[in-house]
C-alpha cells in the first residue's frame, strides 16, 4: 500500500497495511484450499517455503540495510503465498526460495520497499522464474483431487493446449466446468475458477479492492479474443487470467491511482494478454501483460489526475451543470 | 618522481574513481551485449584497451594540428584504423573470439569510451599522460565487463572461463544469459558501487573533519 501524499481534508478511517494484507490472505483461502486439495501437500509445502522465504528475506534485507521492520505489515507473506500460488504444483522446493526472494530483495526493497516498487512483486518473480527454467515452470500435473495417498501422476504439458488461441481453443461444456472447479493441470494457486470468484466477492465486499480492474481487464479480454476470432469465454477461464486480475493487477501500489486510470490499466491488461497469447511465443499472456501496465502506470497517474478537494471544476463542466 | 606519481594517479583514474563502466557509465552497449561470458569481456576489454591507448596517443600527437571543426571526423578517422587492424588481427588468429563478438568488434570505432577520452582527453594533454589515460581506461573497461561476464556467465551457465564451478546438479538461471540478466546484473553492481564510493567519500570527509 502506497503512502499517498495530499492536501487536507484527511478522513480518518481504521484502514491499515495491515488490515488490507490481512484481507487480501483471506480472500486467498480459497484458492490455498483448493490448490492442496487438487495437488496434495506438495502443493502446500511449496507455499510454505515461499512465505517464509519472502519474510526472511524482508527481515533479512531490512536489519542489514538498518531500516525499519516491516514483516509485521504481512505485505512480505502475501507476496510469498502468490508467489507460492504462482508456482506449478511439482516445481522444486528452490524455485519457491528464489522466486520469493527475487519478488522481496530486487523487486520490492531495492526500489524502496512497500509502496515504492513499480512492478508487482509476485508477478515479476513469475516472469524472471519462467525465463530462468522455461521447463520446471511449466511442467503441470493431473489433479489428484483429494486422493492424498496416491502417487502423483505426472501429465504432459496441457498448457499450449490449454491456452494457445491457435489451438482447438472452443472447450466444451464439461471442460469448462472442469476449468471453473478446477480440475485441470495448471499453477496451485489458479487452477479453480470458482475459488477465484469467490476470492473477488470478499475482496469487493470488504471494499479492498473496486470493480474497476478485474471487470475491465476480464471484460476487455473477452471482447478482444473475440475480435481475434476466439471463444471469449474459453479464454477466460483457462491461463491465470482471473488469477491475475483479482489478485495481481489489483495491487496498490503498482496500479493508478483514479477509477479513469483504473479502467484504462484494466483494458490495457486484458487487451495485451489476449494479443501475446495469440501473437506470442509465450501460450500465457497475462504475466507480461500486467508487468507492461505496471510499467505505465506512473504515466496514467500523470495525465489522469484526481481533481483536487474544494477546486473549481473545469469551466466546460461548469458550463454543463449550469 | 613527481611525473611518475602524477602519470600513476592518471593511470588509476580511469581504473578506480572514473572508471568508464561503473563511474561514468560509458560503453554500455558492448557491456551489455558481450558479458554473457567472462573469456568475452577480456577479448573486448584487450581490444578496446588497444585501440584506446593508440588512438590517444595519435590525436595527442596530432592535437595542435586538427582544425576545432572538423575534430570528431578527424578523431574517429584515428580509432577507425586501429579498430580495423584490430578487427583484422583477431579474424587471423583467435577467430573464436572474432565470432564470439561478432558485429562488436567493428563497432569499437563508436565505443563512447574511446570517443569521449579523445575528446575529453587526449586533445587537450600530452602524448605521455594520453597514453596512460589509454591504458588506465582500458583496464578499467576490462576489468568491469570481465566482472558482469564473470557473474553472468557463472549463474547463467554454472561456469567461469569455460570451467564448471556450479557442479552439475546445478540448473542454470537462463535469465542470466538473456538481455534480462546483463541490466539486472550491470545495475546491481552500479548500486554496489555507489554505495562504496558514497561510503568511502563519507569517511574521507570525517577524517578531513578530524584534522581540522
Amino acid at each position: 500500500m502506497s503512502l499517498r501524499i495530499s492536501t487536507a481534508p484527511h478522513i480518518r478511517k481504521g484502514v491499515t497495511t495491515q488490515k488490507v494484507m490481512l484481507h487480501v490472505l483471506i480472500a486467498l483461502v480459497p484458492c490455498v484450499i483448493a490448490g492442496i486439495y487438487r495437488f496434495g501437500f506438495g502443493a502446500a509445502l511449496l507455499l510454505a517455503i515461499s512465505m517464509c522465504t519472502a519474510m526472511l528475506a524482508e527481515l533479512i534485507f531490512q536489519k542489514l540495510a538498518k531500516k525499519p521492520v516491516t514483516t509485521n505489515d504481512l505485505s512480505a507473506l502475501l507476496t510469498g503465498l502468490i508467489v507460492g500460488l504462482n508456482l506449478p504444483p511439482q516445481a522444486p522446493w528452490w524455485l519457491a526460495v528464489v522466486g520469493s526472494a527475487f519478488a522481496i530483495i530486487l523487486v520490492k526493497q531495492l526500489f524502496g520497499g512497500i509502496g515504492d516498487n513499480f512492478m508487482n512483486p509476485a508477478m515479476a518473480a513469475r516472469a524472471v522464474l519462467l525465463a530462468s527454467w522455461p521447463v520446471h515452470m511449466t511442467k503441470f500435473i493431473a489433479p489428484i483431487n483429494g486422493n492424498f495417498g496416491a502417487d502423483v501422476i505426472s501429465g504432459a504439458t496441457q498448457l499450449t493446449a490449454i491456452n494457445s488461441v491457435n489451438s482447438p481453443l472452443t472447450l466444451s461444456g464439461a471442460d469448462l466446468f472442469n476449468h471453473f472447479t478446477g480440475n485441470i493441470p495448471g499453477a496451485i494457486g489458479e487452477v479453480s475458477k470458482a475459488m477465484i470468484v469467490l476470492g473477488l466477492v470478499y475482496l469487493l465486499l470488504t471494499r479492498v479492492i473496486t470493480w474497476h480492474i478485474p471487470v475491465t481487464m476480464v471484460a476487455s479480454a473477452a471482447l478482444m479474443s473475440l475480435i481475434l476470432g476466439g471463444d471469449p469465454l474459453s479464454n477466460i477461464v483457462s491461463g491465470g487470467l482471473l488469477f491475475g486480475a483479482v489478485y495481481m493487477a489489483t495491487d496498490y501500489t503498482t496500479s493508478p491511482m483514479t477509477k479513469k486510470g483504473q479502467v484504462i490499466f484494466g483494458a490495457g491488461c486484458g487487451i495485451f494478454v489476449c494479443i501475446i497469447r495469440k501473437y506470442g511465443a509465450y501460450p500465457e499472456g497475462v504475466t507480461y501483460a500486467i508487468l507492461f501496465m505496471n510499467c505505465l502506470t506512473p504515466l496514467l497517474d500523470k495525465f489522469i489526475r484526481p481533481r483536487v478537494y474544494g477546486a473549481e471544476k473545469k469551466q466546460k463542466e461548469a458550463k454543463a451543470d449550469a | 618522481m613527481r611525473k611518475s606519481k602524477e602519470l600513476g594517479s592518471v593511470f588509476l583514474n580511469g581504473i578506480i574513481t572514473e572508471n568508464p563502466t561503473f563511474r561514468l557509465v560509458l560503453g554500455t552497449c558492448p557491456t551489455m551485449a558481450i558479458t554473457t561470458q567472462a573469456m568475452n569481456g577480456i577479448g573486448m576489454g584487450a581490444a578496446a584497451t588497444f585501440v584506446l591507448v593508440c588512438s590517444n596517443i595519435v590525436i595527442s600527437l596530432l592535437r595542435n594540428f586538427i582544425p576545432d571543426k572538423v575534430r570528431i571526423p578527424a578523431f574517429v578517422v584515428v580509432i577507425c584504423t586501429f579498430v580495423t587492424m584490430v578487427q583484422m588481427f583477431m579474424q587471423a588468429f583467435v577467430p573464436a573470439l572474432y565470432d564470439a563478438l561478432g558485429v562488436f568488434i567493428p563497432l569499437i570505432v563508436v565505443n563512447c569510451i574511446i570517443l569521449a577520452r579523445a575528446e575529453a582527453f587526449a586533445s587537450k594533454n600530452g602524448v605521455l599522460r594520453s597514453a596512460m589515460d589509454g591504458l588506465g581506461m582500458g583496464i578499467g573497461f576490462t576489468l568491469a565487463i570481465t566482472i558482469i561476464g564473470t557473474i553472468r556467465e557463472l549463474l547463467g551457465n554454472g561456469t567461469v572461463f569455460g570451467a564448471n564451478i556450479l557442479g552439475t546438479a546445478y540448473e542454470p538461471m537462463l535469465l542470466m544469459i538473456l538481455p534480462t540478466g546483463g541490466f539486472l546484473t550491470y545495475g546491481i553492481l552500479l548500486g554496489v558501487m555507489n554505495y562504496l564510493t558514497s561510503r568511502h567519500d563519507k569517511k574521507k570527509l570525517r577524517k578531513g573533519g578530524a584534522q581540522l
